[in-house]
Formats: C-alpha cells, sequence, structure tokens
C-alpha cells in the first residue's frame, strides 16, 4: 500500500519520492542511511516536492544528514516544511542526566542506612499500633472485627493443608535419617525425644514462619501495596477511616494469634509423621511413642514453641506491613518490596530464633 | 481506497451472557476521522479492545489492513500492531518508566534506531503534546492527570502509526490543550493521511477533527456516515446528545 521511499541523485540534485515513514523506511533502513551519508557535505539541490508524506522520524534522519541547519538550496511543500521545522526547533544538544556510579563502600554504607531507616519505620509503626490498640479500647465500637476474622481465616485456616503436608514430610524424613543412626548404637528409644524436642521446640515454629512469611507475608504486602498504586489507601483516609486500624491492625493481630494455632497444628502432623517412619523403621508402637513423649518432653518445649509462634506471626505480618505502606506507586517498586518483605521476615525470623534459642537455654530440656 | 482500514462484522460481544454489541458492523476507510459516540457503559471501549486485538469477540470478525487478528500468526500480528497506536482512556502507562522512557519504549522496540535519533523523536512528541523537556525524568505516578492523558498521547504517536485508536483522548484536558490536541492531530492527518478513531464526548473535539461519526446504541452502530448526515438522524441517542448544540456543529 505504501510506497517505498526513494532517493535519486543527478547532477547535483537529490530527489526523495515516495514514502518517507518510519514503517515505510524500516525494511531498508541502513540502505537508506548509506545512500543519504555521501549527500552530507556535497552542496546540492534538496528537491523534496515530489515526496508524498514525511513523518518525522524521516524528519529526523534528513535533518541529521544536513547536520542540524538548513540545507542552502530547498525545494518543499509548505507542509513538509512544517514537519522539519518542529526537528529544527528542538534544542541541539538535550543534557542527558549523567548516570550515577556508586562506589562499593558508598553502596554498602546507603544499604545500611535503608536498613536502619526500615528499623525505624518499623519501631514508628508499632508505636501506632499501639495508640491504635489503645483507641480501641476506649471506643470498643471501632474494633474492626469482620476483617480480623476474614485474617485469621485467610492467614490461619487456609495455611492448614499446607502446613501440614510439609508438617508430615519433615517429621518422616528426619525420623527416617535418626532411626538409622540410633539404630547402630542400640539407643531406639531416644528416637522419641530426638523427634519431640526438635519439632516442637524447633522445627515446628520456624517451618511454619517460613512457609507463613512465603504465603501470607508476601499476600499482605502485594495487597496494601496496590492499595497504595491504586490510591485505594487514600480514598479510605478521605472516608475518615484510619489505614493503619482497618489494614494493618487486624492482619498483625490476626496472624499473630493465628501463628501460635498453625505451629500447634503442623508440630502434632510432624509428630505424627514421625511416629509412622519410627514404627515402620524401629517397629516403636504408636502407644509405646505417646506413653513416653511426656517423660521425654517437658510442658515447657510445648510453650516455648508456641510463644515462638506468636512472636515469628508478629515479626512477618509487621514486617510485611511495613514494606506494603511503603510501596511506591509503580509496578518495580511493588515487586521489589514484596521481595524485601518476604526476606526480611525469613531473615528476621531466623534471627529472633536464636534469640530464643539463647534465653531459653536452661528451660525445658529433660534431666537425664 | 479500495481496501478498508478496519473492517468488522458482525460483531457479538457477551459478558457472562450480557450482550453489549449484537450483529455490529462498521468499515472505516483510509483517512477518515470517526468520532465513535455512545453511552456510557455502551461498549465503546470495548469495540476498541477488539479492534486492537486484546478482546475477542464472542460472533464476528475482526480485520485491520485487510488481516484477520485472530488468524494470522504471531510475527505478522506484530507487524499489523506496529502500524498502529492506542491511547487508552486511563493513559495505561508503564508504571516503572519515567516518561522519557515510556515513549522511547516503542522507539526502543524496533531495534533499529540509534539513541540520538530516538532522543530527538521523543523530545519532539514531548512538544507536540505541550510538556517541557525538562518533563522527561518524572515517573507516571509524578504526574497529574492530564498530563497522563498527554503522555499517553505522545506515546501512542510514537510511530506516527497509520491507525490511530483514541479513547476519550481529551477528556481531562482543559479547552486550551483540547483545542491545540484538534490542530495537532488534524495537522498530523493532513502530513500522514492517518486514520483515526476516537471515542469523545467532547463536541469541540468532535466538531473540530471528525471527518465521520458513528453512533454505538441499542448494540449497534446505528449510524454511520459524515457529520451532517448523522446529525440529522432521527434517534433519541442523537437527538439527545446533540440537542441544543446542534448548530455549534455546522
Ligand atoms: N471484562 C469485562 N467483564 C464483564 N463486563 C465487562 C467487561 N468489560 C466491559 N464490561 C461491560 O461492558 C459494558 C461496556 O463497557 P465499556 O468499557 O466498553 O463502556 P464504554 O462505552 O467505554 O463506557 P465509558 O464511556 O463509560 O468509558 C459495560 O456494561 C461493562 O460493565
Ligand atoms: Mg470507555
Amino acid at each position: 500500500m505504501s510506497a517505498p521511499p526513494r532517493l535519486h541523485v543527478e547532477s547535483g540534485r537529490v530527489l526523495l519520492s515516495g514514502h518517507w515513514t518510519l514503517a515505510a523506511m524500516l525494511p531498508d533502513l541502513t540502505g537508506l542511511q548509506a545512500q543519504l551519508a555521501p549527500q552530507r557535505s556535497v552542496d546540492v539541490v534538496w528537491d523534496l516536492s515530489a515526496l508524498s508524506r514525511l513523518d518525522s522520524a524521516a524528519a529526523v534522519l534528513l535533518w541529521r544528514t544536513w547536520g542540524n541547519a538548513w540545507p542552502a538550496r530547498l525545494e518543499i511543500s509548505p507542509l513538509h516544511r512544517q514537519v522539519i521545522e518542529r526537528v529544527a526547533e528542538l534544542p541541539h544538544e538535550i543534557a542527558m542526566p549523567p548516570a550515577l556510579r556508586i562506589h562499593p563502600i558508598e553502596f554498602i554504607g546507603s544499604l545500611l542506612l535503608k536498613a536502619g531507616r526500615n528499623l525505624q519505620g518499623m519501631i514508628v509503626l508499632f508505636g501506632q499500633l499501639l495508640l491504635d490498640v489503645a483507641f480501641l479500647f476506649k471506643h470498643p465500637a471501632d474494633i474492626p472485627w469482620r476483617e480480623f476474622t476474614a485474617n485469621i481465616y485467610k492467614s490461619g485456616a487456609q495455611a492448614l493443608p499446607v502446613t501440614a503436608l510439609v508438617g508430615f514430610l519433615i517429621g518422616i524424613t528426619i525420623s527416617y535419617l535418626s532411626a538409622l543412626q540410633l539404630k547402630s548404637f542400640g539407643a531406639d528409644i531416644f528416637i522419641v525425644n530426638i523427634l519431640g524436642i526438635s519439632i516442637v521446640r524447633e522445627l515446628g515454629p520456624v517451618l511454619v514462619a517460613v512457609l507463613v512469611a512465603g504465603r501470607s507475608g508476601s499476600a499482605m504486602t502485594a495487597q496494601i501495596g496496590v492499595m497504595r498504586v491504586t490510591e485505594e489507601i487514600d480514598a479510605l483516609s478521605t472516608m475518615g477511616i484510619s489505614r493503619t486500624i482497618r489494614v494493618v491492625l487486624p492482619k498483625i493481630i490476626g496472624l499473630t494469634v493465628a501463628m501460635p494455632l498453625i505451629v500447634l497444628w503442623a508440630s502434632a502432623v510432624a509428630l505424627l509423621g514421625g511416629m509412622l517412619a519410627a514404627m515402620l523403621q524401629l517397629d516403636l508402637s504408636f502407644s509405646y511413642f505417646i506413653e513416653s513423649l511426656p517423660r521425654a518432653l517437658p510442658v515447657a518445649n510445648l510453650f516455648i514453641g508456641l510463644g515462638k509462634g506468636l512472636v515469628f506471626g508478629f515479626v512477618i505480618s509487621l514486617v510485611a506491613c511495613y514494606f506494603g505502606l511503603h510501596v511506591k506507586p509503580n509496578t518495580e517498586s511493588l515487586s521489589s518490596n514484596t521481595t524485601s518483605a518476604v526476606v526480611t521476615a525469613i531473615t528476621t525470623v531466623i534471627l529472633a530464633d536464636a534469640v530464643f534459642a539463647i534465653f531459653t537455654r536452661h528451660i525445658g530440656v529433660p534431666q537425664l | 481506497m479500495s481496501q478498508p482500514v478496519v473492517e468488522l462484522t458482525g460483531i457479538c460481544t457477551a459478558f457472562a451472557g450480557n450482550f453489549v454489541h449484537r450483529d455490529l458492523n462498521l468499515r472505516v476507510e483510509a483517512g477518515q476521522i470517526v468520532g465513535l459516540l455512545g453511552g456510557s457503559g455502551s461498549g465503546k471501549t470495548t469495540l476498541l479492545r477488539e479492534m486492537l486485538g486484546l478482546l475477542r469477540p464472542t460472533a464476528g470478525s475482526v480485520s485491520l489492513f485487510g488481516f484477520n487478528l485472530n488468524g494470522s500468526d504471531a510475527l505478522a500480528q506484530r507487524a499489523v500492531r506496529r502500524r498502529l497506536g492506542m491511547l487508552f482512556q486511563h493513559g495505561a502507562l508503564f508504571s516503572a518508566l519515567s516518561v522519557f522512557d515510556n515513549i522511547a519504549f516503542p522507539l526502543r522496540e524496533l531495534r533499529c534506531l540509534d539513541e540520538d535519533w530516538i532522543r530527538r523523536l521523543v523530545h519532539l512528541k514531548l512538544a507536540m503534546v505541550e510538556m517541557e523537556a525538562s518533563h522527561g525524568k518524572l515517573m507516571p505516578a509524578e504526574l497529574s492527570g492530564g498530563m497522563v492523558k498527554r503522555v499517553a498521547l505522545a506515546r501512542a504517536l510514537a510511530l506516527e502509526p497509520e491507525l490511530l485508536l483514541l479513547d476519550e483522548p481529551t477528556s481531562g484536558l482543559d479547552p486550551d490543550r483540547s483545542q491545540n490536541f484538534v490542530d495537532l492531530v488534524s495537522g498530523l492527518q493532513q502530513a500522514l493521511g492517518l486514520t483515526v478513531i476516537m471515542v469523545t464526548h467532547d463536541l469541540n473535539t468532535l466538531a473540530g477533527l471528525a471527518s465521520h461519526v458513528a453512533v454505538l446504541a441499542d448494540q449497534r452502530i446505528i449510524a454511520f456516515g459524515p457529520k451532517d448526515e448523522v446529525m440529522s438522524v432521527d434517534h433519541p441517542f442523537v437527538t439527545g446528545f446533540f440537542g441544543a448544540d446542534r448548530r455549534k456543529l455546522l
């Protein structure tokens, strides 16, 4: 449909014809540029009067060929002259911002400063939440029950299947591997101690925390982040609804309440898996396992496990909500903040776990 | 010309059983500037999306430049899509890219223009929509509503496509800017012979720019033709829309 752009040179005249548009030039752009280049410096008459179409991409091409100036002799229709005039009006050198180069030490420094700012921001968010709780104590009618229960359902009840599956498999694996070792020492019955302590006290809470951080933490960041991108958060504020009370608080309290319950559930299922493997591998009966469990596992361990669940749930949701609230209104920031939320949450959980291990080192270890 | 730029035949569209279009036909020839009118929710945006191939009609066929978008292979589709530009109702700018990069994006995708060329073209487009060169570094979230519209228009114009689809191009612009928009598009149309299909509710834009008017009502195109012909159609929507302003358009 479109006539290809043509260039015809004859005795000091350069004759252009056809469609000089980006679409028409594309098939043979390099060829065209090669044809134009030799005309650059020569003093010729540019005859553009036979041109049928000229778009701005072609105008830029011609303008550059002419060395950013009007040629001395030019024949062109007023319409096309206008197109080239627009290009001519552009400033020649448009300053582009210089690319920033960051020194590695500067990079580490800025990373640390950012981490410091995030920590400070989370503390501020925590303070805001305490104020909100105080406010809700005085105005119980404002308590967002619906959002709260919805969050328990979403991040608690709906997480039961996946945590059970993973817990069960981990229980089987640990039991199987320990059984191989214990058998060679003839210390079969210690399987109960190993499974009990490791699962209830350590693995259950940490495993669940990692799963929940990936599952509910990322969902929280993404949801709050999209609400920021689409200005929904602002719409809430205009209606006089506090975003922390309605959006953040139910998520944090919901997960803090739900986590110990998930930990209990996942630990129970993991023990079941371990029990099954012990029966198959060591011929340890269910009833023996259940009878000796209370002796091998002081009840303090259960409370430590549940306490860890509570703290981990709080940490995950606080980190997730913090990063969600700090999403900038673009997709790139949404994705990077969701990643940061999950990574930070898991790292903080492991850190908190280490702190727990230090402070509870004398509690709940059975004296033999 | 022999071949229509856009041809819709027997289009039916249904969302969950609700018909938005029923047996709709439209044929737009090269060089026409068609104003597409219709009440809110009558399916104008949906129709544009079907022309772009973003949405498959429940029945009927869409062809652009004689190609059936749904039938052809990926490379042919890409070649056809490069010949059209779309201005979305809400801008649809890439939120992670700056204004400059948004406009440069379709140019860079061609992979054969150098950076200096692209830079000049982007600044040209920015000037066309009356944005300052310094606005190039802003992110879409930092723009006002009307600026989003203008940047989106600049991006739609980046390749100076043969077919331009505009969804409410002048809503959110002040009257001066709307008039400049009209001048810009009619200037481009003269220089390049563009075909334009635009959804608009603005009588001034319609009066200044459109050569033809299509009216979408009762799930079909009830009238299509030159402006003055369509205005005299006796249909409640048409009489209601033009109403007292009928004279302004002539
Ligand atoms: N993805 C979708 N799913 C279901 N229904 C839809 C979808 N997209 C559009 N609709 C419906 O189709 C109808 C037409 O929508 P459309 O966006 O095309 O309207 P419009 O003519 O552009 O209106 P406006 O002038 O307000 O922009 C509306 O009733 C809308 O609810
Ligand atoms: Mg619409």
